[in-house]
Protein backbone atom coordinates (compact mmCIF):
# COMPACT_ATOMS: atom_id res chain seq x y z
CA UNK A 1 0.00 0.00 0.00
CA UNK A 2 2.77 2.30 1.07
CA UNK A 3 4.31 1.42 -1.74
CA UNK A 4 1.97 2.94 -3.96
CA UNK A 5 1.91 6.21 -2.24
CA UNK A 6 5.29 6.12 -3.10
CA UNK A 7 4.80 5.91 -6.96
CA UNK A 8 2.65 8.85 -7.11
CA UNK A 9 5.51 11.15 -5.38
CA UNK A 10 6.83 12.23 -8.95
CA UNK A 11 3.70 12.93 -10.56
CA UNK A 12 3.08 15.30 -7.77
CA UNK A 13 6.80 16.98 -8.20
CA UNK A 14 5.86 17.15 -12.34
CA UNK A 15 2.70 18.53 -11.58
CA UNK A 16 4.05 21.15 -8.98
CA UNK A 17 7.31 21.92 -11.53
CA UNK A 18 4.77 22.79 -14.36
CA UNK A 19 2.12 24.59 -11.94
CA UNK A 20 5.42 26.78 -11.19
CA UNK A 21 5.98 27.54 -14.88
CA UNK A 22 2.55 28.01 -15.60
CA UNK A 23 2.56 30.37 -13.02
CA UNK A 24 5.29 32.79 -14.16
CA UNK A 25 4.76 32.48 -17.91
CA UNK A 26 1.45 34.26 -16.85
CA UNK A 27 2.84 36.21 -13.91
CA UNK A 28 6.40 37.69 -16.16
CA UNK A 29 9.04 38.53 -13.43
CA UNK A 30 10.31 41.82 -12.88
CA UNK A 31 13.40 43.03 -13.90
CA UNK A 32 13.86 46.19 -12.37
CA UNK A 33 16.43 46.11 -9.65
CA UNK A 34 15.64 48.52 -7.09
CA UNK A 35 18.18 50.50 -4.86
CA UNK A 36 18.62 49.08 -1.81
CA UNK A 37 18.77 52.68 -0.23
CA UNK A 38 15.09 53.15 -0.18
CA UNK A 39 14.59 54.01 3.36
CA UNK A 40 18.01 55.37 3.87
CA UNK A 41 20.13 58.03 3.80
CA UNK A 42 21.02 59.85 0.84
CA UNK A 43 24.55 58.70 0.03
CA UNK A 44 27.00 61.50 0.66
CA UNK A 45 27.88 62.92 -3.05
CA UNK A 46 29.23 66.06 -4.09
CA UNK A 47 29.06 66.81 -7.30
CA UNK A 48 29.78 70.33 -9.47
CA UNK A 49 27.45 72.31 -10.70
CA UNK A 50 26.37 71.53 -14.89
CA UNK A 51 25.69 75.23 -15.76
CA UNK A 52 26.29 77.35 -12.81
CA UNK A 53 29.60 75.42 -10.98
CA UNK A 54 28.32 77.58 -7.76
CA UNK A 55 24.80 75.28 -7.87
CA UNK A 56 25.99 71.80 -7.65
CA UNK A 57 24.61 68.69 -5.73
CA UNK A 58 25.15 68.10 -2.62
CA UNK A 59 23.72 65.44 -0.06
CA UNK A 60 24.28 67.90 2.97
CA UNK A 61 21.87 70.40 0.59
CA UNK A 62 19.29 67.44 0.38
CA UNK A 63 18.86 67.70 3.81
CA UNK A 64 17.31 71.10 4.14
CA UNK A 65 13.79 70.52 5.82
CA UNK A 66 11.96 70.25 2.39
CA UNK A 67 11.52 67.04 0.55
CA UNK A 68 13.13 67.18 -2.60
CA UNK A 69 12.66 64.92 -6.53
CA UNK A 70 16.23 63.60 -7.53
CA UNK A 71 16.19 62.95 -10.48
CA UNK A 72 18.84 60.89 -12.63
CA UNK A 73 18.74 61.79 -16.50
CA UNK A 74 20.77 62.27 -19.25
CA UNK A 75 20.64 64.46 -22.32
CA UNK A 76 21.57 61.40 -24.29
CA UNK A 77 18.62 59.27 -22.82
CA UNK A 78 15.83 59.11 -25.22
CA UNK A 79 13.51 58.76 -22.74
CA UNK A 80 14.59 61.25 -20.11
CA UNK A 81 13.27 63.57 -23.05
CA UNK A 82 9.63 62.07 -23.00
CA UNK A 83 9.55 62.57 -18.79
CA UNK A 84 10.45 66.37 -19.74
CA UNK A 85 6.67 67.18 -19.33
CA UNK A 86 6.01 64.81 -16.28
CA UNK A 87 9.21 66.70 -14.72
CA UNK A 88 7.66 70.54 -15.68
CA UNK A 89 4.07 69.44 -13.87
CA UNK A 90 5.69 68.69 -11.01
CA UNK A 91 8.04 71.83 -10.76
CA UNK A 92 4.76 73.41 -11.36
CA UNK A 93 3.46 71.69 -8.40
CA UNK A 94 6.24 73.90 -6.18
CA UNK A 95 8.22 70.68 -5.94
CA UNK A 96 11.88 71.22 -5.77
CA UNK A 97 13.48 68.90 -8.78
CA UNK A 98 16.72 68.46 -8.61
CA UNK A 99 19.21 66.49 -11.42
CA UNK A 100 21.77 64.15 -12.07
CA UNK A 101 23.10 63.73 -15.24
CA UNK A 102 24.69 60.95 -15.91
CA UNK A 103 27.71 60.69 -18.52
CA UNK A 104 26.75 64.04 -19.93
CA UNK A 105 28.69 67.48 -21.63
CA UNK A 106 27.69 70.70 -20.55
CA UNK A 107 27.14 71.56 -24.49
CA UNK A 108 24.45 68.50 -25.17
CA UNK A 109 22.95 68.96 -21.56
CA UNK A 110 22.11 72.69 -22.16
CA UNK A 111 20.86 71.76 -25.96
CA UNK A 112 18.67 69.62 -23.95
CA UNK A 113 17.48 71.98 -21.51
CA UNK A 114 16.41 74.19 -24.16
CA UNK A 115 14.37 71.72 -25.93
CA UNK A 116 13.07 70.03 -23.00
CA UNK A 117 12.79 72.59 -20.92
CA UNK A 118 14.77 72.97 -17.14
CA UNK A 119 12.48 72.03 -14.84
CA UNK A 120 15.65 71.75 -11.95
CA UNK A 121 16.95 73.63 -9.39
CA UNK A 122 19.98 72.72 -10.15
CA UNK A 123 21.77 69.64 -11.81
CA UNK A 124 25.25 67.75 -10.45
CA UNK A 125 27.53 66.65 -13.24
CA UNK A 126 28.14 63.04 -12.91
CA UNK A 127 30.59 62.37 -15.26
CA UNK A 128 32.09 58.89 -14.92
CA UNK A 129 28.58 57.85 -13.55
CA UNK A 130 29.94 56.79 -10.82
CA UNK A 131 27.03 58.78 -8.65
CA UNK A 132 24.71 56.64 -9.95
CA UNK A 133 26.19 53.48 -8.58
CA UNK A 134 27.27 55.02 -5.30
CA UNK A 135 22.76 55.69 -5.39
CA UNK A 136 22.18 52.27 -6.69
CA UNK A 137 20.53 53.43 -9.88
CA UNK A 138 20.28 51.13 -12.57
CA UNK A 139 19.73 53.59 -15.52
CA UNK A 140 18.14 56.20 -16.60
CA UNK A 141 15.74 57.73 -16.34
CA UNK A 142 15.39 57.17 -12.34
CA UNK A 143 13.68 59.59 -9.84
CA UNK A 144 14.08 59.03 -5.85
CA UNK A 145 12.10 60.99 -3.51
CA UNK A 146 13.99 62.40 -1.04
CA UNK A 147 12.18 63.81 2.58
CA UNK A 148 13.65 66.74 4.27
CA UNK A 149 16.12 64.97 6.54
CA UNK A 150 17.98 63.52 3.51
CA UNK A 151 16.08 59.91 3.34
CA UNK A 152 15.60 58.20 0.40
CA UNK A 153 11.91 57.24 0.61
CA UNK A 154 10.89 56.10 -2.29
CA UNK A 155 12.59 54.71 -5.90
CA UNK A 156 10.37 55.78 -9.32
CA UNK A 157 12.06 53.52 -11.99
CA UNK A 158 11.88 54.45 -15.65
CA UNK A 159 9.95 57.50 -17.49
CA UNK A 160 7.58 59.47 -15.21
CA UNK A 161 4.29 59.05 -16.88
CA UNK A 162 1.53 60.96 -16.62
CA UNK A 163 -0.30 58.42 -14.26
CA UNK A 164 2.22 58.35 -11.73
CA UNK A 165 2.53 62.09 -11.15
CA UNK A 166 0.28 61.88 -8.47
CA UNK A 167 1.16 59.15 -6.47
CA UNK A 168 4.84 61.30 -6.63
CA UNK A 169 3.09 64.65 -5.13
CA UNK A 170 1.28 62.49 -2.21
CA UNK A 171 4.94 60.84 -1.86
CA UNK A 172 6.65 64.23 -1.73
CA UNK A 173 3.41 65.77 0.25
CA UNK A 174 4.12 62.97 2.87
CA UNK A 175 7.93 63.15 3.16
CA UNK A 176 8.09 66.43 4.73
CA UNK B 1 54.96 58.48 -45.24
CA UNK B 2 51.63 60.12 -44.84
CA UNK B 3 50.44 57.89 -42.50
CA UNK B 4 53.64 57.85 -40.62
CA UNK B 5 53.13 61.50 -39.81
CA UNK B 6 49.48 61.38 -39.22
CA UNK B 7 50.25 58.34 -36.26
CA UNK B 8 52.97 60.65 -34.56
CA UNK B 9 50.63 63.44 -34.62
CA UNK B 10 48.09 61.19 -32.98
CA UNK B 11 50.03 59.86 -30.73
CA UNK B 12 51.96 63.41 -29.36
CA UNK B 13 48.10 64.52 -29.01
CA UNK B 14 46.56 61.78 -27.51
CA UNK B 15 47.58 62.61 -23.83
CA UNK B 16 46.69 66.10 -24.20
CA UNK B 17 42.57 65.00 -24.59
CA UNK B 18 41.41 65.51 -21.49
CA UNK B 19 39.44 61.70 -21.53
CA UNK B 20 42.95 60.59 -21.38
CA UNK B 21 44.56 62.64 -18.53
CA UNK B 22 43.87 60.24 -15.98
CA UNK B 23 43.70 56.43 -16.54
CA UNK B 24 40.16 55.17 -17.30
CA UNK B 25 39.62 51.94 -15.71
CA UNK B 26 36.96 50.57 -17.52
CA UNK B 27 38.80 48.65 -20.01
CA UNK B 28 42.44 48.62 -18.80
CA UNK B 29 43.97 46.37 -16.55
CA UNK B 30 45.51 47.18 -13.40
CA UNK B 31 49.95 47.21 -13.79
CA UNK B 32 50.04 44.65 -10.71
CA UNK B 33 48.60 41.64 -11.84
CA UNK B 34 48.31 40.37 -8.88
CA UNK B 35 45.93 42.97 -8.28
CA UNK B 36 44.00 42.60 -11.78
CA UNK B 37 43.40 38.96 -11.13
CA UNK B 38 41.96 39.93 -7.69
CA UNK B 39 39.61 42.50 -9.97
CA UNK B 40 38.96 40.14 -12.30
CA UNK B 41 37.64 37.27 -9.77
CA UNK B 42 35.42 40.01 -8.21
CA UNK B 43 34.08 41.16 -11.72
CA UNK B 44 33.06 37.77 -12.44
CA UNK B 45 31.05 37.42 -9.89
CA UNK B 46 28.95 40.77 -9.54
CA UNK B 47 25.97 40.54 -12.03
CA UNK B 48 25.70 43.40 -14.67
CA UNK B 49 22.27 45.24 -13.42
CA UNK B 50 21.40 46.16 -17.33
CA UNK B 51 22.02 43.03 -19.38
CA UNK B 52 21.19 40.63 -16.02
CA UNK B 53 22.69 37.48 -16.96
CA UNK B 54 26.01 38.86 -17.62
CA UNK B 55 29.11 39.23 -14.82
CA UNK B 56 30.25 42.87 -15.55
CA UNK B 57 33.88 41.34 -16.46
CA UNK B 58 31.52 40.29 -20.04
CA UNK B 59 29.19 42.96 -20.65
CA UNK B 60 29.05 45.95 -22.82
CA UNK B 61 26.76 47.97 -21.10
CA UNK B 62 28.26 51.59 -20.07
CA UNK B 63 26.91 50.56 -16.63
CA UNK B 64 28.98 47.56 -16.54
CA UNK B 65 32.08 49.35 -17.51
CA UNK B 66 31.92 52.46 -14.75
CA UNK B 67 31.01 49.21 -12.19
CA UNK B 68 34.68 47.91 -13.37
CA UNK B 69 36.58 51.58 -13.32
CA UNK B 70 35.24 51.08 -9.93
CA UNK B 71 36.55 47.76 -8.97
CA UNK B 72 39.69 48.17 -10.16
CA UNK B 73 39.83 51.56 -8.18
CA UNK B 74 38.98 50.21 -5.27
CA UNK B 75 41.26 47.15 -5.67
CA UNK B 76 44.37 49.58 -6.65
CA UNK B 77 43.79 51.39 -3.62
CA UNK B 78 44.12 48.54 -1.68
CA UNK B 79 40.59 47.42 -0.69
CA UNK B 80 39.51 44.12 -0.08
CA UNK B 81 37.51 42.28 -2.88
CA UNK B 82 35.11 41.08 -0.30
CA UNK B 83 34.53 44.81 1.09
CA UNK B 84 33.71 46.01 -2.55
CA UNK B 85 31.11 43.29 -2.90
CA UNK B 86 29.60 44.08 0.66
CA UNK B 87 29.23 47.73 -0.44
CA UNK B 88 28.01 46.89 -4.30
CA UNK B 89 25.41 44.65 -2.21
CA UNK B 90 24.27 47.91 0.20
CA UNK B 91 23.80 49.69 -2.93
CA UNK B 92 21.66 46.73 -5.74
CA UNK B 93 20.58 44.17 -3.12
CA UNK B 94 21.92 40.67 -2.67
CA UNK B 95 21.07 40.61 -6.21
CA UNK B 96 23.70 42.17 -7.94
CA UNK B 97 26.80 39.44 -6.49
CA UNK B 98 26.46 35.98 -8.02
CA UNK B 99 27.82 34.61 -4.48
CA UNK B 100 24.72 33.99 -3.07
CA UNK B 101 24.76 34.62 0.98
CA UNK B 102 22.84 32.29 3.41
CA UNK B 103 19.71 35.23 4.10
CA UNK B 104 15.77 33.71 4.57
CA UNK B 105 15.31 34.15 0.89
CA UNK B 106 18.27 32.05 -0.21
CA UNK B 107 17.72 29.33 2.33
CA UNK B 108 16.10 26.60 0.04
CA UNK B 109 19.20 27.22 -2.34
CA UNK B 110 21.37 26.41 0.58
CA UNK B 111 19.19 24.08 2.34
CA UNK B 112 17.29 21.57 -0.39
CA UNK B 113 20.77 19.82 -1.32
CA UNK B 114 21.31 18.99 2.24
CA UNK B 115 17.60 17.67 2.57
CA UNK B 116 18.14 15.82 -0.82
CA UNK B 117 21.24 14.31 0.57
CA UNK B 118 19.59 12.97 3.84
CA UNK B 119 16.91 11.99 1.85
CA UNK B 120 19.17 10.08 -0.23
CA UNK B 121 21.05 8.28 2.07
CA UNK B 122 17.63 7.29 4.41
CA UNK B 123 15.93 5.90 1.10
CA UNK B 124 20.01 3.93 0.06
CA UNK B 125 19.54 2.65 3.96
CA UNK B 126 16.08 1.15 3.66
CA UNK B 127 17.29 -0.79 0.47
CA UNK B 128 20.15 -2.12 1.74
CA UNK B 129 18.49 -3.41 4.77
CA UNK B 130 15.40 -5.18 2.84
CA UNK B 131 18.16 -6.61 0.42
CA UNK B 132 20.36 -7.77 3.80
CA UNK B 133 16.94 -9.74 4.85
Amino acid sequence: MTRRIWLWVPFAFVAFALAIFGWNLAHPVDRRVPSALVGQQFPSVSLAGALDPASGVDAALLANGQPHLVNVFASWCVPCAAEAPGLTLLQQQGIDIVGIAVHDNVPDLTQFLAQNGNPYSRIGMDYNGRTQIELGSAGVPETFVVDGRGKIVRQHIGVIEPEDIATLIADIRGAQ
Amino acid sequence: MMLRILTLLVLLLSPLSPALAQVDYTNTELADPVKEREAKALMDTIRCVVCQGQPISGSNAGLAGDMRALIRERIAAGEEPEAIRAWLISRYGAWVSFKPELHPSSAPLWLIPLIALIAGIVLIRGRFKKRAK
